[in-house]
Parts: C-alpha cells; structure tokens; sequence
C-alpha cells in the first residue's frame, strides 16, 4: 500500500496525478474463502479488515450488491459520539469513538473527523432532568460530558431561537465535546484500501442469492457472480437484514424503515457543533463543505424505498427552521434516504446465530455509521473465534428471549 | 406520498394515519403456558418482507379506526385495504 | 463584455424604463423586464462570481436554473439569501446584490492565489494529506475556504404558506410542449388541468424566439388557456418534488419579483400537489463542450445567447464565436444575425454539416470552421482568443492547422441534456439514446408522461458527433463542473483510483454535487468516465435523482407552522383566570400549566415552597383539568379492564374508585390512575396528566385488534371536564360553601370515593383520591363551566387562606408523601415488581397485559432498579433529580434518584429514586453522585410525610 502523505501529493503532482495506484484491487471471485463478509458498507469493510490485521485471516471476500459504501455507510449524517446512558452501550460507542480518533493515522486515510463537539438540547423542565440523568450516566462512565444551562447553550450556539416566541423555552443541554462529524465516504474507502492491501477481495456488484447451509452449518455462498464455499460467514447488510438473515431460515426481531437526510446549499461556517433535540426534532452539523447536514426521525412506516417520503422531510425542515429561524432563507440542496434497521430495543445485534458459521452484524437502526470501526472489530472477532466479543455479549440475538433489552430510549426518553 | 383508502372515510393522506406495523400476529393463546423463547417471538420478531406487507393502519386524525393493508414496502403500493377482524385477500401485483 | 446602450427592438423588457439595483457596491440600471442576470450584462458585467475550491472568475453561463456561475448574495440583513442565480432573479428596484465566495471582490480576489496550487489539489486530495501532525491542526483552515455565500445572521422576517391542490391532469412546464398537452387535456371539460410553470411567464423557449410565428402562437395559446375554465396555471412555480402516488411538491415565488418588503402576505407558497396524472414538459438543458480553459467568464451556452439576445434585447458581444458539436447552435447563430446581431464564426467539430446551415453562414457572412476544435482560450477577466485547430482532411495529425481567433463571447452547445429530474424521482429509469447523446425516459410505474424536448424531441434533428472532452490535448483544465472546479483530469484520476462506479466518481470528485447538481455537468462526467473506463454510457449508469430539482427554501417547508403554531398549544379551560392570578406558566407534555403563583418579587422557589405550605396548612386550589379521564362503557368493560390492569377489577363496586397499574405487553410500566366504577357497564379511567392520548389508542388498539369479540367503547373524556382539585385540611370547608347536591361530610364521602351530582345547579363528579397526602376533592364540571369555578372557589375559599397552587408545588407534595410519578419516578424498563407490586400480581387470576413478560429472565434479576426513598445523612445537604446512586466501587451507576425537591413542611431534602434491589436493602447507606460532588443516603420508604395517612382521611 502506498503511504499517503503530503510529500507523496507534491511528487505526485511532478507526474502530473497519472501514476496513482488503485485505491483497492479489483478482484476476481474465487470458488472458496476462509471467511465471506456479505456486505460492503463500512461494516463489512472494516470487518474485512481486522479479520486480516488482528485474526490473520485474508483469505476473505467482501461481497457487494451494489457498489462500495452505498448503502447506509454513503447516506447517513457521519455523527460518532459516544454519549450513551447505559454501560453496554457507552462501553461499545466509546470504543469505537477512539477508532474514529486514530483512524486517519492508523489506516493512512483522511477521514477528516472534526471533533466539533455533540449537543443535544433540552425543551421543557421534565427533559432536563432526564438529561441530567443520562449526562451523569456518562460521566459515572468515565466519558466526557457536560450539562449546560440556557445561557451556556445560547452561547454555543448563538443561531438557536432564544426568542420568547419559541414554541418551547430551551433549558440547556449537554455536551460531549468529542463527538463530531466525518467525511462518510472516506471511511468506506479507508477500510477498503487497507484490507485490500492485506489480501482481501472486495468484489462489487455481486448480489447474493442465496446460502448453502447443510447439518446448520454455513457451507456456502450462491451469488449473481456464481457458488462461493465457505464455512465462516457474516452479514453486515443494514436495512436488508431481514432479507439476507431469512436466506438461513432466521427470522429477525427487525423492522425496515426510511431515514432521511438532507443537505442545504454550502454557506461559510456559523454552526460549530453537531446539536440534536430530541423534543424539537432534527440534528444539525455543518460539513467541512459548508452545507448543513440535517437529519430527523425515521419514516413512520415499514419500507425499503431508498428515498422518503414528503410527511417526514416537512417536520425535520418545519423544526429546523423554529429551532434556527435564520436558516428559514437557507435553500434544501438534496434530500434522500437510507434503509435501517429498527429493534425493539433500539440496540444493534452483533452476534452467533443459530446456524453454525453464520454471524450477523444488524439492528444500527440510526447510528450504525458511528460504530463502523467497533462493529468491525467485534464481529471479526467473533467470527474468528466462535465467540462473542466481550464488547459485543449484551448485544446477541438471545437477549430478547430474556427479556434483557438494552433500551436507550427507556432510560433516557430519547431515541438514538 | 401514500395515500390510503380508509374504509370508514375514503382516500386520504398518509400524515392522517398511524402505521402500526405487521398485522394478523397471533396471541399465543395462554401466555402463561408458552415457553420464553415463544413469547419473545411473539413479541418482537417480524416478518419485515421486501415486497409485499400485511399491516396494519390506524385513521389516527379520522374516525380512529384500525384497518389492514396489503402494502408493498418497496414501491409503497397498496394492494388491499380490508377490515380488522377480515383475513387477508389474496392479491397479486406489487414489485417482489 | 459589451455594454449594451439600446436594447433590441423585440426584446421581452420595457424599453423606456429604469430600474436602479446595486452589485458589488456599484450602482446599474435595467430595465423592467430584465433579470438580475441580463441587467449585469447589459452593464457589461463580466465576472459576477468564483469558482468553490479554486476561486477561479466566473461569468454567467446559463439563463435559468442550470446556472452554475452567478451566484449571489441577495439583499442583507433579516432578508439576505445566500446562493441565488443571478438568472432567476427578476431585477426590482433597489436589488442590492454582492458576489460571493472572494475576498475583497469577485473582481479582484485574493483567494485566486489559491489557483497557482492548483496542481497540488486534485480530485479528493484532502483525503490523502492533512494527516500530520492531525487532521484537527488544518481543519479550520479548510472550513473557513469552504462554503459560499454567507449565512443570515438575524430570523427570516418574510413568511411561508402551505397550500395543497388536486388536479386530474397536471402539466409541468408551459413552453410550447406543455401548453400543447394542456390545452390537448383540458379538451374534456370534466378534467381539472393544472399547468405549472417555473419562469416569470410563461412560455418556456419561445420567450427566447425572434420567430414572429411563435410568438403570436405562444399569444394565442395563453389566451386559449386564460379562457379555459377547467386549466389553472400556477407561474413562478418549481415543481421540486416528484413522491409516491403521483404527489408533487412546487414552490411558488410570491413576492420575489417584487423584492423584500413587498407587503406581500408570503413570501413563497410551498404547493403539495396531487396529481391524477403528470405531464412533464421540462424541456432540455443545453450542455457546455469541455475543451482546455472553458470556464473563462465570456464562454455562454448557446442556448442563453439566444435568450440574452431576443428575450433581453441584449448585443451582448462586439466579437461573437459559436462552438458547436451539433445543429441547434447553428439556428442560434442564423438568428442572431437575422436581428442584426453580428457573428463572426461557428467552429464545429463535425466535418460534413447541413448544408443549408453552411449556406445560411455563408450568406449571413459568419465565417465557418468545420472539423475545429477549440483547444485553448486567453483571456484575463474574461475570454479575449481562442487557439483552434482544424483537423486535416486525410487524417494526418502532422498538417493539423492551428489558428488564434478573437472572441469576446463563445457561445458553446455540447447538446441537450432532457430535464428528467422529476422522472428519475418518481422512480422512471432513463435509456441513453445514442444518436443525441443524451438520456430519455424509459419506464416508469406511476401515471405519467413526458413529452417535447424533456422525452429528446428536439424539433428538427440536432446531428450531433459526439465529443465528451478535447482529445490530444491535457485533461488538467478541462472544466466539467464550473462549480466545484472539476476537471476531465479529476475524473480520469478518480477512474485511475479504481473508483469506476458513477457514484463514486461523484463522490470523489464532487463533480455533480454543487449547487446545481450537476445540471450542467453530470452527463459530460459520465461521458468521460466511460471513455476513462472502456465502457458504454449505458454500462457506467447514472446516478439517482434526488429532491428537490432546484434548491428550495428551508423555510417553506415549515410554512405558517412556527412558534406557536409549530406545536398545538393547550390551554386550560381556566387559563384566563391563572393569569389574573399571576400564574407563571410553562409546557408540561401538550399543556400549558401554572408552575406556581408568584408574588411580586418572589422567587419561583420560594413561591412553590409557600404554596405547598399552605396546601398542608389550610387549603390549595389547583387546576387539575389535563387529568386524563377515559370512559370505558360495554357489557364486557368490566372483564376488559381486568385484562388491563394488573389489579383485580372483577370486584370494583358502583361508585368505589381503586388505583390501578397499567402495563404494555413487554411487562413495562405505561400508567397509573384511579379508576372509578360508574355502572355496572361504564367506568373512568383516570391516566397520568398527558397520557390520556396514549392510553386512548393502546386501549383502542386492544380492542380493535386483538379482543374484537369484546363489546366495549373508550372514549377519551378528558378536554369535556374542567376539574379543579381542592387539597388541604380545609377542602371540605371550602366546598360546603357551595351549593351541592352532594354529602360531603367525612363520614358519608370517604377516601376513594366517588360522587355524582350538582354543584350550584350544573353537573359534577367529585373524586375523592389525594395526590398531595392531605385531604383532596377532585371537582369535575363541564369544561366551559371551569373558569367560573375557580373563581368562586378562590372567593369562597378567601376567608379560609385558599392558596392556588401550581404544578411544582404538587410535585414537591407528592414527592414528600412518596406518591409515585409514572415517567419520573419509572423508567422504560420498570416493572410492577420494582413498585411493591410483586404480591398483587401473584394474587392476580387469570392473563393480563404484560403478565407473562413479567417472569422472563430479566423480570426475576436481584439487581432490578426499584422505587425507593432516600434520605441524605446530611440534614442541610441537598441533591437533585438525575443524580446517581454509585456503587460500591463508584464505577457503575446503582440507580438514579427520580425526584428530590426542598421539603419546607419537613425542612429537609426529600428524595425518591429507583435503586439496584433496594427492596432488600432498605436502611443501607448509599453513595450519591452528581457534578463531581458525591453525598451518603440511606434507603428509607418513599412516604417521608405523614406515614399513617392521617392527614389524608381527615
């Protein structure tokens, strides 16, 4: 792999960019893995990749439907914080947010990860408090976090309607100042490049068809490009978790639904956070590009139409603009949707399953981008040894048996 | 946008309506008597196809009435619109 | 540029008048008619912007939506709007303008020098540096490059409206193609037509025609449409949006045109249309050709010429060029010269053309380059030469010529790229059709059709031979998006890279993804990715369209649904009445509540101290009305609610009232209440304050769904009844003094009963239940009789010390009684086993709710949080709702503390929170941790106040 650098750009440049090599090989499929990984979002790519750099295992096919990085990996609103209320959660989302510190070292690759600080508001008396609860659920945790009052928040975020107007009165906040935004794309490419360097085939436009499981164990893959054998699969195929778990016979406790994002025009900077609100509903950062990057709640019906629908994008852009009625003459730019997938539990599942063999990374639901480097890491671990990576036991596929849900939103009033 | 047949009220915006997921899910009939793992499926695993969903929807800012749907996730189609207590038309069409 | 002293005779504009507007500080005059776009160049206005990245000059190069150049600051202030084409401005007097992204001056910018670097910034080269010593030390840096125009400062000050419209048949687009399919529609007078158009009138192309023919036939059109009743044309309209079943979204410039402050109602109207079926008439999009250094202010689509030209009156250029690849810049050129606009030369890369194009030239003395390219243009501001080069007859690159020629305007046709934006969106896939290069509808599911140049009928055949970008000659400034500075070099690069998917080259290059995504510039990338690629067009794809077609303002999307119409406001039946009072107010759920009463200069907590006094002293009236109450009526209401809650309901009597818990069927704790046996048949389910709704639809849901053998009727009741709590020792003195039909004496209405009767002559419900400990009369009249009943109660109540009281202070009441706050005092996770409800279920016959999730795993755990009270070890210390309960080894969180108010009647710190098994470890001493500050409690009984109750059955 060639290292990039700024001199390596100068001397680049002298060869005026003609002798770049390939990001990833283009590989040809082969009729037998150690280990196939159906998937290429940044799941399935970073998994790809730590099973070659921790587990030693590159004898592994990344397959892709489409192409690289296409599906929720390339649409979502690339926040990573780690501001979570329960021990499990925080423990895994803190992990993976140190990843995304170091990533741009450790993998050679700029993701531009702009630490800009995550702010969620606080509307009414009763949010406040739940707020204090959770951000001392943080703090307890070892996790930076702080509660601000109204006149902290104004300050910070000096484009929020303070005025006695405002449907709501806004109360404060908390902040976790290193949580931020990155550029979504490069952390697709950056897992790609390094595991590709390591030996993995990444094979786009490959779609699955269908498994070949025999005594319930994984034996193979059937795929629009031909027959792959292999003994250790996974999936990481958010919002089609549903469809590619029940090719093994699973029958998933997962929902589909739209989400939306959308951009405004590129401005020049005024929006230094990323500031959600879960009363309010919408999130806002602002890219390195100078767009705002808005967000909201899902579509409120099962889907898997990639696009989303006018209800939703009306009630993001209608709290946006009585959250900041500066952006009222702002312009939407481009607005489209990914498919996720929602638990009951709002948690993810990464997991063994019932069948020998076969592993599944799904249920993100609406921050699966965040924890792309730990649910990598925990998956090719326990692909690689059979075994659930501690960071990943309170997230398994039996839990709901137990009734043991890990939910967020129970605790904190508050959806991910 | 979808726009939905509603049995009591006629055809109506999507944003009237409350979308309460996969419908025709049977109760175990005596809770007490089934296993965990039964009650857990049960109580959270989903059909969730791609293509073709039996749901079921509510006229939330109408009379309030629950009704099912044959609806297809990827197009956002709808098939059917038939009564709560009815069981499912057979329907063809849809994108799956 | 030229400036342009007379304006042609046949232009669109009102010749004799002036309008003033402002541009970079420098003071113009238009005429009426122009858009900010023609007025700039009829002032000889070359540079009106800067490229994203490189800060390169760039000029107008379109004359409506494609516009990737003109950018502009409009107006200032509260009605400054970053990001507008200066082609879609109509010019209004005083249009104060300002060019972006430059400093001090798109004419003169310092940021140019970022330019020289060019070499060293290719396609995503961010990527690939800026890694030591972290990405953090030059992010700043870039952010501050980045973006273009600047941010309003100060709250819009202009309004929105939404507006939904039904049509039959609707038609976007009213050129010629869409009034044709108008009026062919609106032939059935059932038929409601809706024809939208996006420009100032209507008439599409032909607004740009010199042909005294098509303007009388776009005359007589729009009378026929005038005169049809059954077609309603919208104009100033974008249609933006294309959704499921045929619902479209436009955006409708009310007063634009007119400028801020146009006393205008709404600024823009946001239209969701539903169509029956569409007609898209969205015409085509010219493409510019890529050839070295195309993006010199002075290079123009051939197609806005014509605009500027006929439309305008505009003579735009002493020294004219036509660069050609096709036919229809040909007729541009013939046409400019017929109203006697001089030009001087048409180079075409074909070899052969028409000839009676080649006669025309000829006769019209416009000399012709056939077989040229462009390989280079010069020029400082703006383009000055051009450096072509003829291709030889018999294919020998040896003898290419090479020729300089001045041009002060090149007008540039690479073809026509169909608007299928909204096609695309409605979920129609495109076909490449070969001959035209360009992408035409293929299929689609919903109804809707697409006719004239938007479905590649182009009215005459364009001959065109394709040329993607300029061979032979370096890539490096080839522009393709003007925008975002993306170069045929960039895409080749992102190609070499291996990113071979559409999208990806999109993404890495970022060509396509400016503001005008990509309308100018995606069909080029994609002709060049498939030439870097080997590939066909049709084996590359394109990339999906996204909303909106043309960037649409945020706040239109809100329309009127702002500050207090941004959420319902509930108000009190009694509101008016607080306020005298002086209430101060705040949002608890959906309704708008007194926090307290303050005094004249009394704190808010000093105020929810003094009523909760009083309320145990003497007596506290509180507006109770946003108490849920159902009504649950049917032969089998009494076998549904014992389905419902976990308590026994089989042996509620005629008018008793028992507490009851609610769970969903996760065994989770929803809601608690008082319910009240009114018949055999009907009760009322009393729900937390804003639970009502939710506890509506979960019971409906049940019943409906699930139970549909059931003969039972809920209704919500809660907003028919205004309900007044009197609390305190003194509750039943104050309402003796009201005329009532009802025993209220101690030993006849007792704790937990329920009355019906009259209260000074009208219908009541009196409950008898406390929230506070102390003894409460829950009085219910019908809503409109609220005010008034507060007010009588607070004169009768006078001589006894009424105190109104407002939400806080019952919640520090029930806070010292250990009264459980459903949503405070539980999380999503509580259980009836975490309340000291353990026995009840166990007693419980028969399924309920819930009941079998209760003995999961997880239900059975010893850690489980449950409810418990908690008594600082320091009597002055105080905590706060929200801290936690450590544990032992201060590394985990044991639970949480739910409530925790200032106790005046105890003069302590009362505490309730949800605790790891505090069940079983009742009068252990816990840690409690919040803001760095950790205090010890003990686990005590929730109830700190008055434990026997004697208070309540006063």
């Amino acid at each position: 792999m060639e290292k990039y650098s700024a001199f390596g750009l100068l001397r680049h440049a002298l060869s005026g960019h003609r002798r770049w090599p390939q990001v990833w090989r283009s590989a040809e499929l082969k009729p037998n893995y150690d280990a196939v990984v159906i998937g290429g979002g940044g799941h399935g790519l970073a998994t790809a990749y730590y099973l070659a750099k921790e587990h030693g295992i590159t004898n592994v096919a990344v397959l892709e439907k489409g192409w690289l990085g296409g599906g929720n990996t390339g649409r979502n609103t690339a926040v990573s914080r780690s501001n979570y209320f329960y021990p499990e959660s925080t423990r895994f989302f803190e992990h993976s947010l140190k990843r995304f510190e170091t990533m741009g070292r450790d993998l050679n690759y700029n993701i531009m990860f702009t630490q800009g600080g995550v702010l969620s508001l606080a509307f009414s008396r009763h949010e406040m408090e739940i707020f204090r609860r959770w951000a001392t659920a943080i703090q307890v945790q070892g996790v930076d976090c702080r509660v601000m009052g109204r006149e902290e928040v104004s300050e910070a975020v000096p484009l929020l309607n303070m005025s006695p107007h405002a449907r709501y009165r806004v109360y404060g906040g908390f902040m976790q100042q290193r949580g931020g935004i990155s550029r979504h794309d490069a952390v697709a490419w950056a897992y790609a490049r390094a595991a590709s360097s390591l030996g993995v085939d990444i094979i786009q436009n490959c779609e699955v068809t269908g498994l070949n499981i025999s005594d319930g164990a994984v034996r193979g893959v059937q795929t629009t490009l031909g027959t792959i054998r292999t003994s250790k699969l996974a999936m990481a195929v958010a919002g089609h978790s549903s469809v590619v778990a029940g090719m093994a016979g699973i029958k998933l406790p997962i929902v589909s639904q739209c989400l939306q994002a959308m951009v405004s025009e590129p401005i020049k900077p005024c929006f230094d956070h990323v500031v959600m609100s879960p009363q309010v509903h919408c999130y806002v950062s602002q890219s390195d590009r100078g767009e705002l990057v808005i967000g909201g709640g899902a579509d409120t019906h099962p889907s898997y139409g990639q696009r989303g629908n006018l209800p939703t994008t009306e009630s993001v852009l209608n709290a946006v603009t009585e959250m900041y009625p500066a952006f009222s003459r702002l312009k939407l730019m481009r607005q489209w949707g990914g498919i996720v997938d929602i638990t009951p539990d709002a948690s993810p599942i990464v997991s063994k399953t019932p069948v020998n063999g076969f592993y599944i990374s799904a249920g993100w639901g609406t921050g699966g981008y965040k924890a792309i480097p730990a649910g990598g890491e925990t998956l090719a671990y326990t692909m690689a040894h059979d075994r659930a990576h501690p960071l990943v036991e309170p997230f398994s596929l039996a839990r709901f048996a137990q009734g043991r849900l890990v939910d967020e939103s129970a605790a904190a009033g508050v959806a991910h | 946008m979808i726009r939905i047949e509603c049995p009591w009220c006629g055809l109506r915006s999507e944003s009237e309506f409350t979308c309460g997921g996969q419908s025709h899910i049977v109760r175990p009939e005596n809770p007490a008597e089934v296993s965990d793992e039964i009650w857990a499926e049960y109580l959270y695993q989903r059909e969730n196809p791609r293509g073709l969903h039996r749901e079921r929807w509510r006229h939330t800012y109408g009379c309030r009435q629950w009704f099912n749907v044959i609806r297809d996730t990827v197009t956002h189609e709808i098939l059917a619109v038939y009564h709560m207590t009815d069981s499912a038309p057979e329907v063809s069409g849809g994108r799956e | 540029m030229n400036q342009t002293i007379r304006r042609l005779p046949h232009a669109r504009i009102e010749a004799d008048s002036t309008v003033e507007f402002f541009f970079d500080g420098r003071r113009y005059t238009g005429k009426k008619g122009d858009s900010l776009a023609s007025a700039l160049l009829a002032n000889g206005v070359g540079v009106v912007g800067r490229s994203f990245k490189l800060h390169r000059p760039r000029g107008i190069l379109g004359c409506g939506t494609e516009e990737p150049n003109a950018l502009v600051q409009l107006e200032s202030g509260e009605y400054t709007e970053p990001n507008v084409r200066a082609t879609l401005i109509p010019l209004y007097p005083g249009l104060v303008a300002k060019g972006q992204n430059a400093w001090p001056s798109v004419r003169f910018d310092l940021l140019g020098a970022v330019g020289l670097c060019k070499r060293l910034l290719p396609a995503s080269f961010y990527y690939k540096t800026f890694m030591w010593p972290n990405w953090r030390s030059w992010e700043w840096l870039v952010r501050r490059i980045a973006g273009l125009g600047t941010a309003p400062q100060a709250a819009d000050a202009e309004r929105y409206v939404k507006q939904n419209i039904h049509a039959d048949v609707v038609v976007v687009g009213a050129g010629r193609s869409g009034l044709e399919a108008a009026l062919e529609a609106a032939r059935d007078p059932a038929k409601r037509v809706l024809l939208i158009d996006s420009q100032e009138e209507p008439g599409g192309r032909l607004l740009g025609s010199p042909v005294p023919e098509e303007r009388s036939w776009l005359a007589n059109a729009l009378s026929e449409v005038a005169q049809r009743d059954n077609i309603t044309l919208l104009c100033r309209t974008t249609v933006n949006g294309y959704y499921d079943n045929n619902v479209l979204a436009a955006l409708e410039r009310r007063s634009n045109h007119l400028g801020p402050r146009s006393g205008n109602a709404f600024r823009e109207c946001f239209w969701r249309v539903f169509a029956g079926r569409v007609i898209l008439a969205t015409g085509a999009i010219e493409r510019p050709l890529v050839f070295p250094n195309n993006d010199r202010p002075g290079i123009m689509l051939a197609s806005a010429v014509r605009e500027y030209t006929h439309r305008y009156g505009l003579t735009l250029a002493r020294e004219i060029v036509f660069y050609t690849n096709n036919d229809s810049a040909w007729q541009v050129a013939l046409e400019l010269h017929r109203v006697g606009v001089k030009v001087d030369a048409i180079i075409d890369i074909r070899g052969a053309v028409d000839s009676a194009l080649v006669e025309g030239a000829r006769d019209a003395g416009i000399n012709h380059y056939l077989g040229t390219r462009v390989i280079n243009t010069k020029g400082r501001s703006g383009i000055r030469r051009l450096k072509i080069q003829r291709a030889p007859a018999d294919g020998d690159p040896s003898v290419q010529s090479v020729e300089s020629l001045p041009c002060e305007l090149l007008a540039i046709s690479g073809g026509w790229t169909p608007t299928l934006h909204l096609y695309s969106q409605s979920g129609g896939k495109l076909q490449y059709r070969e001959s035209d290069a360009c992408l035409i509808p293929d299929c689609n599911n919903q109804n809707i059709s697409v006719v004239g140049r938007a479905a590649g009928e182009f009215r005459g055949e364009l001959n065109l031979q394709c040329q993607w970008l300029t061979p032979d000659v370096p890539p490096e400034n080839q522009w393709v998006d003007f925008q975002y500075d993306v170069t045929a070099a960039d895409i080749q690069l992102a190609a070499r890279e291996n990113f071979v998917s559409v999208e990806h080259v999109k993404r890495y290059t970022t060509n396509g993804m400016s503001v005008d995504q990509g309308k100018t510039s995606n069909v080029n990338g994609l002709g060049i990715l498939a030439l870097a690629t080997d590939r066909e067009i049709p084996a590359v794809g394109t990339t999906r369209f996204r909303p909106p077609f043309h960037p649409t303002t945020i706040g239109a999307y809100a329309g009127i649904e702002l500050g207090a119409l941004y959420k319902p406001v509930h108000l009190l039946p009694a509101h008016k009445a607080h306020l005298t009072c002086g209430a101060s107010f705040d949002d608890y759920g959906s309704w708008q509540r007194p926090v307290c009463y303050p005094k004249p200069g009394e704190a808010e907590a000093a105020a929810i101290a003094r009523e909760a006094v009083a309320v145990r002293e003497a007596v506290g009236l509180l507006d109770y009305s946003p108490l849920g109450k159902l009504e649950v009526v049917g032969p089998d209401a009494r076998a549904f609610l014992d389905r419902v809650y976990i308590n026994n309901m089989v042996s509620l009597k005629h008018g008793a009232a028992r507490y009851g818990l609610m769970l969903n069927e996760a065994g989770i704790v929803i809601d608690d209440g008082v319910v009240v046996c009114l018949a055999e048949d009907h009760f009322l389910l009393h729900t937390t304050s804003g639970g009502a709704a939710v506890i509506h639809r979960h019971l409906d849901e049940w019943l409906q769904c699930e139970w549909t053998d059931l003969q039972v009727v809920v209704n919500n009741c809660t907003t028919q009844w205004a309900t007044m709590m009197l609390s305190g020792p003194k509750a039943r003195d104050v309402l003796q003094q009201l005329d009532c039909d009802i025993d209220l004496s101690r030993e006849s209405f007792g704790h937990m009963q329920y009355r019906e009767g009259h209260l000074l002559g009208q219908r009541c419900r009196i409950l008898r239940a406390s929230f506070t400990g102390e003894v409460s009369f829950e009085v219910s009249v019908p809503a409109r009789y609220g005010q008034s009943l507060w007010k009588i109660l607070m004169q009768r109540g006078a001589n006894m010390g009424i105190t109104p009281f407002g939400i806080e202070a019952l919640m520090l009441l029930r806070t010292e009684k250990g009264y459980l706050h459903i949503g405070a005092d539980t999380d999503g996770n509580t259980m009836p086993q975490d309340l000291g409800w353990g026995g009840a279920i166990a007693r419980k016959a028969g399924d309920f709710i819930g009941s079998r999730s209760l003995s999961l795993p997880v239900g059975l755990d010893a850690d489980r949080l449950q409810f418990t009270g908690l008594e600082l070890l320091d009597p002055k210390g105080q905590t706060i709702s929200g801290a936690h309960i450590l544990s032992a080894d201060e590394r985990t969180t044991n639970g949480y503390v739910t409530s925790a108010v200032h106790s005046p009647n105890l003069n302590r710190t009362v505490a309730l929170g949800i605790v790891a098994g505090a069940a079983q470890r009742q009068g252990e001493e816990v840690t409690v941790f919040y803001d760095g500050l950790r205090q010890r409690a003990r686990l005590v009984s929730p109830c700190a106040y008055d434990p026997e109750g004697n208070a309540l059955n006063g």
